[in-house]
């Protein structure tokens, strides 16, 4: 849409969205995607926001965040800079990949691109390593029903082992099942079970090797694998990303009770995990 | 952290060591070759391709990102833009400037018929009325008009492009080629371009772009370009003339981008310009009813909300620096005898000056107060149309064409508004950046004023 208020003259330095919501509560939604597929159009489909939206790869420098209500429960939405691939070639890559990782949202859509749909699938692939709780949103098919391209939804979700559901943003198409494959995936009543790639007998054995170790230190809350990825590939920014969580910010996140047990480091329960769950809220 | 979870890290780290002698060196090729394989099979599946129908895209690239047509296709449509923009933006501002000057006398015989004192018809009226009228009747038609045009195009697709068409000229002048990109964000604001340069991963080829953001005309300054434009060619038919100017404007500002990137590239920041990859995204049909309603709420009534708001105390200040006097003469004539010899030198004069001056907080004000400011001056009271300013500023204030010329090349070149190098600041976090964000453009715009101006003087061509 052009330029808007948020996006040019003086509010370019002083972004801020819905104020007065107590963050805790929020159960929080990563949104990941490759460059120029609609994410900010997403971002403002959910949220009702104006961010800045424009067809070219890169629009989007601010950190965008907003928030949305669906069946009684606020879902905060982080929209993270689009990117090809996780593998930390950038700076955007690593923003995005220590997000997902470190900040453990309770869902993370994948937003892909229905007429390029080959290309997208690598960065889903690369998302489902780090977390297993992630919807994929395949955006712009009326873009790709005008180019002939036919995507069979129901497959790729078996494919993928996540919800897969067909959108066009900009014309509202999808969002409803959307919404709601999102608020099912953050409160765990639709489980996932993705299917990983496998790099082959050496890899895996390297990986099977430190996943203990991995997993004694991060219990299984987040993708071990991706991170032993990392590590077995040397990357030193991964390893202060490490050192920051475990010391850092998201320390008070953690129950105190559970350090002491032994330094298990576990989130504290989810908005919708409290008594009475989501469904019922709704 | 705690000691067992840092002392875990610990071992982790050391088994991480121990095993990484068994790492493949071509891990991550591994990996990567893996995972392509992966989506590869599962596309194959679930995608099918009916026979390929006939490709718009790469019909429409092969003309727009062309060697031989690319270049004059841009110029093409940007003069498109400007044409629509020219002609279409007379009419409303003709309209809304009677209907505003028709509310002044009512106004001003409110004032006599409730018996206030003249310096409140004078402040309120003359000041603050007068003076927001003219932000918004030279202001909004050419806004309302140009603001959705070029949306469209951003919608369309088409800014990628103009990247890719101007990438290489960008980096034979030492820069970055995403610059061509935060560059078309400036014409929209400059201080969005300048958030825009953060997809400039190299710090050096940042700090240029967000140095020589300011050359390309922002919003707040097209209408001034477009006014003066019209005035130049006043009475020699259709609007073709105006378009043209507008146009050599842009593309003036757009080499002089160059210009100062390639000199920056070679003195204050030296190196070698990074490669990167663009990818050029399909064209998408634009919403065109979004996309008017957007700019419209957003942009147009933004720029216009913020010129209005700085224009209302502009009007106090210019008012009471005419009528203040000192001695025989107004404060104002004072001001602006002290800058006339610097102004003259620059082909423009002191009020101009003055006006570009006051116009820092948003360069969208300069020609109102300007115009406010020859007002005060002179016993005028009416203007509504091109033709009543050609009076003003030719007849009243000996005005020539080299005088719109110049202004025209200062609004263009000189410093950006407040809120820019507020931005500057923010981006780069150092106050002598921000000061030569201002300083390089304002050098440019002295030095490309006077040879001009001097120049033309030399030439008897004035």
């Amino acid at each position: 849409m052009g330029l808007t208020r948020q996006s040019s003259g003086f509010k370019t330095n002083t972004v801020s969205f819905l104020k007065g919501v107590p963050a805790k509560e929020d159960l929080v939604i990563a949104l990941a995607g490759n460059p120029n597929t609609g994410k900010s159009t997403v971002f403002n489909a959910l949220t009702g926001l104006n961010q800045h939206t424009g067809n070219w790869p890169g629009k989007t420098v601010l950190h965008a965040e907003g928030r949305y209500i669906y069946q009684g429960m606020v879902f905060k939405l982080v929209d993270l800079p689009g990117t090809y691939s996780l593998l930390a070639n950038s700076v955007e890559e690593q923003v995005a990949g220590d997000y997902l990782c470190f900040a453990g949202p309770d869902a993370t859509v994948v937003v892909v691109d229905a007429t390029c749909l080959e290309r997208n699938l690598n960065l889903v692939l690369q998302v489902l390593e780090i977390t297993p709780r992630v919807v994929v949103c395949v955006n712009l098919v009326d873009e790709a029903r005008r180019k002939k391209i036919r995507i069979d939804l129901d497959l790729l979700a078996q494919e993928l082992g996540v919800p897969v559901v067909g959108a066009a943003a900009r014309n509202g198409e999808g969002l409803n099942q959307l919404l709601s494959a999102i608020a099912g995936v953050a409160c765990r009543r639709i489980s996932t079970s993705p299917h990983l790639v496998r790099y082959g007998g050496l890899v895996e054995n390297l990986l099977a090797a430190i996943d203990p170790a991995i997993k004694e230190l991060f219990g299984d809350h987040f993708g071990s694998r991706w991170l032993a990825l990392r590590l077995l590939d040397g990357d030193q920014a991964v390893i202060a990303a490490i050192r920051e969580w475990l010391g850092g910010s998201k320390i008070s996140r953690v129950k105190k009770g559970d350090q002491r047990q032994g330094g298990k480091l576990r989130y504290e329960p989810g908005f919708c995990s409290q008594a009475g769950g989501p469904a019922q809220r709704g | 952290m705690s000691l067992a979870s840092a002392a875990k890290l610990e071992d982790l780290l050391k088994e991480v060591e121990v095993i990484r002698g068994q790492v493949p060196v071509d891990l991550n090729d591994r990996i990567v070759s893996s995972i392509y394989d992966r989506a590869e099979s599962i596309a194959h599946k679930v995608v099918k391709k009916e026979k390929p129908v006939f490709d718009w895209d790469a019909r429409l690239d092969d003309i727009l990102t062309s060697r031989l047509f690319g270049f004059p296709s841009m110029i093409l449509l940007l003069a498109l833009v400007f044409f629509i923009t020219v002609t279409g933006a007379n009419y409303p501002s003709g309209i809304l400037a009677g209907l505003f000057f028709r509310g002044q006398e009512m106004l001003t015989g409110l004032c006599l018929w409730l018996n206030t004192p003249a310096w409140v018809n004078g402040l309120l009226v003359e000041g603050v009325y007068r003076c927001l009228a003219w932000v918004v009747s030279v202001m909004l038609p050419p806004m309302a008009i140009f603001f959705p045009c070029f949306t469209l195009l951003e919608d369309m697709g088409y800014l990628p492009r103009v990247a890719f068409n101007l990438d290489n000229i960008f980096k034979r002048a030492g820069a970055h080629g995403k610059q061509s990109l935060t560059m078309s964000m400036g014409f929209g604001c400059n201080a969005a371009g300048i958030i825009a340069c953060r997809i400039i991963e190299s710090p050096r080829e940042r700090l240029i772009a967000m140095l020589t953001n300011s050359f390309v005309p922002c919003n707040g300054r097209f209408p001034l370009l477009i006014t003066l434009a019209g005035l130049l060619v006043l009475g020699s038919g259709p609007s073709l003339g105006a378009t043209m100017i507008v146009v050599g404007m842009v593309v003036f500002g757009i080499m002089i981008t160059l210009a100062v990137s390639w000199l920056l590239s070679r003195t204050l920041l030296k190196g070698v310009p990074s490669s990167f990859t663009l990818e050029l995204p399909p064209y998408r049909k634009p919403q065109v009813g979004k996309i008017i309603v957007r700019s419209l709420l957003d942009r147009t009534m933004f720029v216009l909300g913020r010129a209005v708001c700085v224009a209302a105390p502009a009007g106090v200040v210019i008012w009471v620096l005419a009528n203040l006097r000192v001695g025989e003469m107004s404060l104002l004539a004072h001001a602006a005898g002290w800058l006339n010899p610097f102004g003259q030198l620059l082909g423009l004069d002191g009020f101009i000056l003055m006006a570009f001056l006051l116009g820092l907080p948003a360069n969208e004000i300069v020609l109102p107060i300007l115009i406010m400011s020859y007002l005060s001056t002179g016993s005028m009271t009416g203007l509504d149309s091109l033709e009543a300013l050609h009076r003003l500023f030719v007849t009243g204030h000996g005005w020539t064409w080299l005088t719109a010329l110049c202004m025209m090349l200062f609004s263009l070149l000189h410093y950006p508004c407040a809120t820019t190098l507020w931005t500057v600041y923010k981006e780069s976090g150092s106050l002598k950046w921000t000061a030569l964000a201002a300083l390089i453009p304002l050098c440019t715009a002295c030095a490309v004023c006077s040879l001009v101006a001097g120049t033309a003087r030399l030439l008897g061509l004035v």
